[in-house]
């Protein structure tokens, strides 16, 4: 089981308040998480990553275990802390004004 | 008694304003998608109740949403917005080519004899339609594969397709208008299309009468009178009599022409409505006043309308998709402005009042009358 956080607009979007808890099938990395998310949450499809490339979006990020995973792999394994539902597995939307 | 119903999307979420049709109280139910950029919301004339609105963000993408009770829930559609094939370039600011890349929908048309099909125009222009009430979208390539789509260039505002407009009398024929390439015009339901700016003068191109490259802000039309369309350039207003084979200046007596709405009474085909802005580098209305220009002749001559509007201090501005007219036998006219004002005139233009004082920035209104 992982727990995630996703941040306030896309809680909204998937309608769900705190943590989101989801099962994986394969190992746990950014891109089986997100995979994952989308089936559950259909909205959340390109609100996190692009519709066709699965590129992360530009300001969205990452992060895992107080480290910003961005720009590793995306099917790099999380952190084992992640994986076993210790930690949670933070998606945050860039921090900005205005 | 009819009811009117105002549609406003704004920086930070949509609201919804409604009255009974004297247009004397309103009620302001939202936001809805607070937070999120909300660039069109529009009904559908076939089903007044099921509504469209692009909600988009810079960090997570874009959202459509729709609404079959009038605005009370909505339900996220269909959102993904993928080229047609392989996509491309078109002109960057510096000249050199860019991958065409899918950015946000602008502007929402609902199909005039369908309520499941929808148009939606994008930045990086392009026009997508669905027809199956948004769950999935196509393009329409002929528009961006045109000849001329390497050579288009985006506007400050990014290059947009923001504005479409289906000819009542056929729906098969089509305007779209994009910022800073220019008119087209379909005649077959969007498969081809054809550059429409002949008249056009921009003397921030360097060829002032090209056939694509002019930054036209926004087109409106008389739905009885579809070859008459009514144009607001970056600068200039704009007429074509004869569905856009060619355009006259008939800015007039405007104290200036640069602006970005343009819309034409529901009754007289011959009564537009503009709010010139001082310049393309000054977005905000001339000598601090918020004026509405009103032509009763098609354009040249034109009155101002001031009675109700701020005429001092005023340094707002409305954008192309912000002014819209209801239906009632004394047509109403309706502008929001970026300072978050929503104004109505409930006979034609002569007198003005704010109907919403303090919403965020507001980007498109549109007007639904109901039985």
């Amino acid at each position: 089981m992982i727990r995630v956080v996703l941040p306030a607009h896309l809680r909204t979007l998937a309608r769900v308040d705190g943590e989101v808890q989801i099962e994986l099938r394969t190992d746990a990395t950014p891109s089986s998480i997100c995979d994952a998310l989308e089936e559950r949450f259909p909205a959340l499809r390109g609100a996190i990553r692009d519709h066709v490339t699965h590129r992360r979006r530009a300001y969205v990020r990452f992060f895992a275990c107080e480290r910003d995973i961005s720009h590793d792999s995306p099917d790099a394994p999380v952190p084992a802390a992640v994986a076993s539902g210790s930690e949670p597995f933070f998606i945050i939307g860039a921090m900005s004004g205005g | 008694m009819s009811k009117i119903r105002v549609l406003v999307g704004t920086r930070k979420g949509a609201f919804v304003l409604s009255a009974d049709g004297k247009r004397d109280d309103w009620t302001i139910s939202g936001p809805f998608f607070g937070g999120w950029e909300i660039y069109h919301v529009k009904g559908s004339p076939l089903d007044p109740d099921r509504l469209w609105a692009s909600q988009t963000s810079l960090w997570f993408g874009q959202q459509i949403q729709r609404s079959d009770d009038g605005g009370k829930s909505w339900e996220p559609s269909g959102n993904k917005f993928a080229y047609d094939g392989v996509p491309g370039t078109h002109q960057w600011y510096d000249g050199t080519p860019h991958p065409w890349e899918f950015a946000r929908v602008w502007h929402l048309e609902p199909s005039l004899d369908d309520r499941d099909t929808i148009y939606a125009g994008v930045e990086d222009a392009a026009l997508f339609k669905s027809t199956d009430g948004g769950a999935n979208w196509s393009e329409l390539s002929g528009l961006r594969t045109h000849t001329t789509g390497s050579s288009w260039q985006p506007g400050a505002g990014g290059m947009c397709l923001h504005t479409v407009i289906i000819d009542p009398q056929n729906p098969k024929r089509m305007f779209v208008a994009i910022s800073a390439a220019g008119a087209f015009r379909t005649a077959d339901g969007g498969q081809t299309w054809e550059p429409i700016n002949k008249g056009l003068r921009s003397a921030q191109i360097p060829d002032q009468d090209a056939e694509v490259g002019h930054c036209v802000h926004h087109i409106a039309i008389h739905p009885t009178r579809p070859d008459v369309l009514f144009m607001q350039k970056h600068w200039d207003i704009m007429r074509s009599d004869d569905g856009g084979n060619l355009w006259r200046e008939v800015s007039g007596n405007l104290p200036t022409d640069f602006g970005f709405v343009i819309d034409v009474h529901a009754h007289e085909p011959e009564t537009i409505y503009v709010v010139p802005i001082k310049s393309d580098s000054e977005h905000y209305p001339l000598d601090g006043k918020l004026r509405v220009y009103r032509s009763r002749s098609g354009g040249n001559e034109w009155e101002e309308l001031t009675k109700g509007l701020p005429q001092s201090n005023c340094y707002v501005n409305v954008l192309r998709d912000a002014m819209a007219v209801d239906q009632l036998d004394k047509c109403g006219i309706y502008f929001g402005t970026t300072g978050g004002q929503v104004y109505v005139s409930s006979d034609a233009g002569d007198s003005w009042k704010a109907i919403a004082h303090d919403l965020p920035a507001v980007l498109s209104v549109e007007v639904q009358t109901l039985p």
